[in-house]
């Protein structure tokens, strides 16, 4: 391998991993700033603890979202200063716009919500939680608008002098079509990602009968949540696959690994390719389903990656423009499986606390949905992974889709040593830091959501006094 | 007025950016070393993490927009810093990693273990990017191999010429000197932390003033070999060294809140005198000055630099002001006693604060009802 491809690796482990964190913290926040609300509405001591217990797997959470995330920004620079060089124009305005509208207020609210609990007013305290889900949001925006950027470039013009590009419109840039799709279709899966969080963990409580008090209301909301969210994301996710099949019509002909040209295009649910003769062996498919989803009709016609490749090296010269087509497939279809599974959990969930059955263990069908939901913890996950890598593989061998190939964009003057070394150290630092957070996590479940008491020596985050106590 | 433009604007912003990053992120740094030297047991060094524990990630912020601002507004120079640097900035960035995460993992177990790892994870954390800041920037004023459009030519051991290592030695001094005035603002009046801090900020900071001396004279002379100043006002470094001077004389008063100025000043005005020292230039080459990166030939467009500019003008003030406004929250000085096991359970607390709430809003209606006038 070359100092290429792990470049490419390193960008996309590290990523992947910082996205572990990412949907969580933006979906968990709402949760805790929920209960917080509902505590403050209600005065009821159980939402006081929920608050806490929530918020303090959220700071677990958050803190491994942020010390990764300064990785984020300033590998750019140091694997990918080509790139840097050459859409920094463009590219690092929203940057620069994430960490002085988000990151400073989610960061010092943040602050004011943990060790607040006894020097704010009790409005004023609760403000501040919301605060920090208005950050993580305003972050989200504005880290979809540049990559979004990257998918669908707009609002630019290249440099004739320098060979850069040029930013023509800002207002494009932060309107990009592409970019409404994939904020709404993040946002629905990070929110999906923290209800079905919150559900698993409630699960493990109400099965053993534990703080069903507790628990069972918060059950209650991540399965309104969970409902909505899991059925928006698919909504916006279908029609952001339509936007695809315009603006990268590689990636969605990829993604469903039809090679032809067809009309009334099947949709594919299991196939196994050739990728060097350029055909699949095996594929089956319901007929004009393909169709169907791209453009809402079922017999138009659906470019295949041969005619496609065949058009861009009239375009863009010789090269192979083909992504990795057995990933991409692969990718969507685990995606798009994992978010049905969420969905009818959701809905079943929805039919269970209608009848006010949530937390019932004595019938069948309701035990069993409470047992399978710490499992299914695992699912937002896979999907959110599954998600961006079909985003990300699906785009090669573009970094800027049409404009620059991920190739032309790594740092000339770094060799392969040179990236080896860090990709072996930051895969050694993330490792144990993901086993010592899994380990306090399930620490905290078992401890579960206890009124802190005076002899509660293990959290001596406090400062002020006890109530003063941050995590 | 015509030196007046927008990539000078933005040159200024950084700069403005890094010295709010090293005045903040300083202490917090300092307070993270001296987690080492000053703690006597597990105690002092809850108290010292707690005097930093709402604030450490706003500082850090400081630094992610000022990245942000550099990739933006000159995106030359953030390729050409970021992949040249590639080394150091990986030490830099593992450390603010396992420090970040240690000052919120650490309280989460009670083994002693377990707090000696993460207590490992503070010191080291703080001390490499406190080092290698130092070393970072001597380099972008002394020069690195680089040639044209920012190309990188040297290895590391060019990052870690003598200049450069008094760079990194005069950081983390400077920084451990803030770290212990910060911490005898912010523990117990009078109480074993503070009094440590004072003992060590007595005879470290004449060390401190002489690194200062030493790495801005060296600079003037690097300046003057390389056949200019950049655009130094003489005043600026001269004052640097008069605040480092005051240092150790309001130390030896006890005006901690003085002195904790006059760190804030030497660092902000050594940052300064560096920023001017490089201007216009952004990054010197070492090969041929005309290969410098600039804040000429590094600039963004008008149009992008323009939008940031109204950008910062409206939100960094007001990110000013709440950050201001948090750390008045968490002025208070914070005691063992307060981090030891409290002697009320928090329901006690609660009710003695109701009781307390109700006992003054009783005293209000009195005085409305039947108390004495107000006296005019």
């Amino acid at each position: 391998m070359e100092a290429l491809e792990f470049a490419r690796l390193q960008f996309g482990s590290t990523t992947i991993y910082h996205f572990f964190f990412v949907p969580i913290s933006i979906g968990l926040a709402p949760l805790v700033a929920i209960f917080h609300t509902q505590y403050v509405r209600t005065g009821q001591e159980r939402y006081r603890r929920l608050a806490k217990f929530w918020g303090k797997i959220f700071l677990i959470l958050f803190a491994m979202g942020i010390v990764t995330g300064i990785v984020q920004e300033f590998q750019f620079g140091m694997n990918w200063s080509s790139y840097s060089w050459f859409v920094g124009d463009i590219f690092g305005a929203p940057l620069a716009l994430e960490g002085l509208l988000a990151f400073f207020l989610e960061s010092t609210f943040l602050g004011l919500w943990i060790f607040g609990w006894d020097r704010l007013s009790p409005k004023l305290h609760l403000a501040t939680i919301w605060l920090v889900v208005l950050g993580t949001h305003l972050s989200a925006y504005f880290i979809l608008a540049a990559n979004s950027w990257m998918q669908h470039p707009v609002g630019f013009v290249i440099d004739p002098e320098t060979g850069q590009a040029r930013l023509d419109s800002f207002v494009e840039v932060l309107t990009n079509p592409y970019l409404v799709g994939q904020f709404t279709h993040t946002i629905f899966a990070a929110w999906t990602t923290g209800a079905f969080v919150v559900l698993g963990v409630s699960a493990l409580y109400l099965l053993k009968g534990r703080d069903v008090e507790v628990f069972a209301p918060a059950a209650r909301t991540a399965v309104a949540i969970a409902v909505i969210t899991s059925i928006g994301v698919a909504f916006v996710g279908h029609d952001q696959a339509q936007r695809l099949a315009e603006v990268q019509p590689m990636k969605i002909a990829a993604a469903e690994a039809l090679w032809e040209t067809e009309a009334g295009a099947p949709l594919s649910l299991f196939a196994i390719g050739d990728v060097e003769n350029r055909e699949n062996i095996v594929d089956l498919g319901l007929p004009r389903g393909l169709s169907l989803l791209a453009t809402n009709t079922l017999d138009a016609e659906v470019e295949g990656i041969n005619d496609i490749q065949a058009r861009y090296e009239e375009e863009f010269g010789p090269g192979n423009y083909i992504p990795p087509v057995g990933v991409t497939y692969w990718a969507f279809r685990i995606m798009v499986g994992a978010g049905m599974v969420m969905i009818v959990l959701a809905l079943f969930g929805l039919l269970s606390s209608l009848r006010g059955r949530i937390a019932d263990t004595d019938r069948r069908w309701n035990r069993w949905w409470l047992r399978v939901l710490p499992y299914a913890v695992a699912l937002p996950f896979i999907a959110n992974t599954a998600g961006w890598v079909l985003t990300e593989m699906g785009r090669q061998p573009w970094v800027v889709y049409g404009v620059l190939r991920t190739e032309d964009g790594i740092s000339q003057s770094v060799s392969r040593w040179e990236v080896i070394f860090p990709l072996s150290g930051f895969t050694l630092v993330y490792g144990v830091l993901m086993v010592v957070t899994i380990g306090l996590i399930k620490r905290q479940i078992d401890k579960g959501a206890v009124e802190e008491t005076g002899e509660d020596v293990d959290d001596e985050h406090r400062t002020f006094s006890p109530l003063g106590g941050g995590y | 007025m015509d030196w007046f433009n927008l990539e000078t604007l933005w040159f200024a912003l950084i700069a403005v950016l890094f010295i709010g990053y090293f005045v903040l992120e300083g202490f917090d740094f300092g307070v993270g070393v001296l987690t080492k030297v000053l703690a006597s047991d597990n105690t002092d060094r809850r108290v010292m993490i707690n005097t930093i524990g709402p604030v450490w990630d706003g500082n850090e912020v400081w630094l992610i927009t000022a990245g942000g601002a550099m990739f933006a507004a000159f995106p030359l120079w953030y390729a050409t810093v970021f992949s040249s640097f590639y080394l150091p900035l990986f030490f830099i960035l593992i450390g603010l990693i396992v420090r970040g995460v240690a000052f919120e993992f650490r309280g989460k177990r009670t083994e002693d273990r377990w707090r000696w790892w993460w207590d490992q994870a503070i010191f080291w954390g703080s001390l490499l990017p406190a080092v290698l800041w130092g070393v970072a920037f001597a380099n972008f004023v002394q020069g690195v191999p680089v040639e044209e459009n920012g190309l990188f030519v040297g290895t590391v051991l060019d990052l870690l010429s003598p200049y450069a290592l008094l760079g990194g030695v005069a950081s983390l001094i400077m920084f451990t000197l803030h770290g212990a005035v910060y911490l005898a603002l912010k523990t117990e009046d009078g109480g074993e932390i503070q009094q440590r801090a004072q003992k060590l900020a007595q005879w470290l900071s004449p060390v401190v003033l002489v690194g200062v001396i030493a790495f801005l004279g060296w600079t003037y002379l690097n300046a003057l070999g390389l056949g200019d100043t950049g655009v130094v006002p003489g005043i600026i470094p001269v004052a640097a060294m008069g605040a480092a001077l005051a240092v150790p004389i309001l130390i030896r008063e006890r005006l901690h809140g003085w002195a904790f100025v006059a760190t804030t000043t030497m660092i902000a005005l050594v940052v300064l005198t560096l920023f001017l020292n490089l201007y216009p230039r952004l990054l010197v080459s070492s090969i041929d000055p005309a290969f410098d990166i600039t804040i000429a030939n590094a600039r963004a467009s008008d149009l992008t630099l323009t939008i940031m500019s109204w950008s910062a003008l409206v939100f960094l003030p007001i990110v000013l002001v709440y950050q201001s406004w948090s750390y008045w929250v968490f002025r208070h000085r914070i005691s063992r006693e307060s981090v030891e096991a409290p002697s009320e359970t928090p329901l006690q607390v609660v009710d003695r604060r109701l009781a307390q709430r109700q006992a003054a809003r009783k005293d209000a209606r009195g005085d409305r009802d039947g108390g004495p006038a107000p006296v005019a």
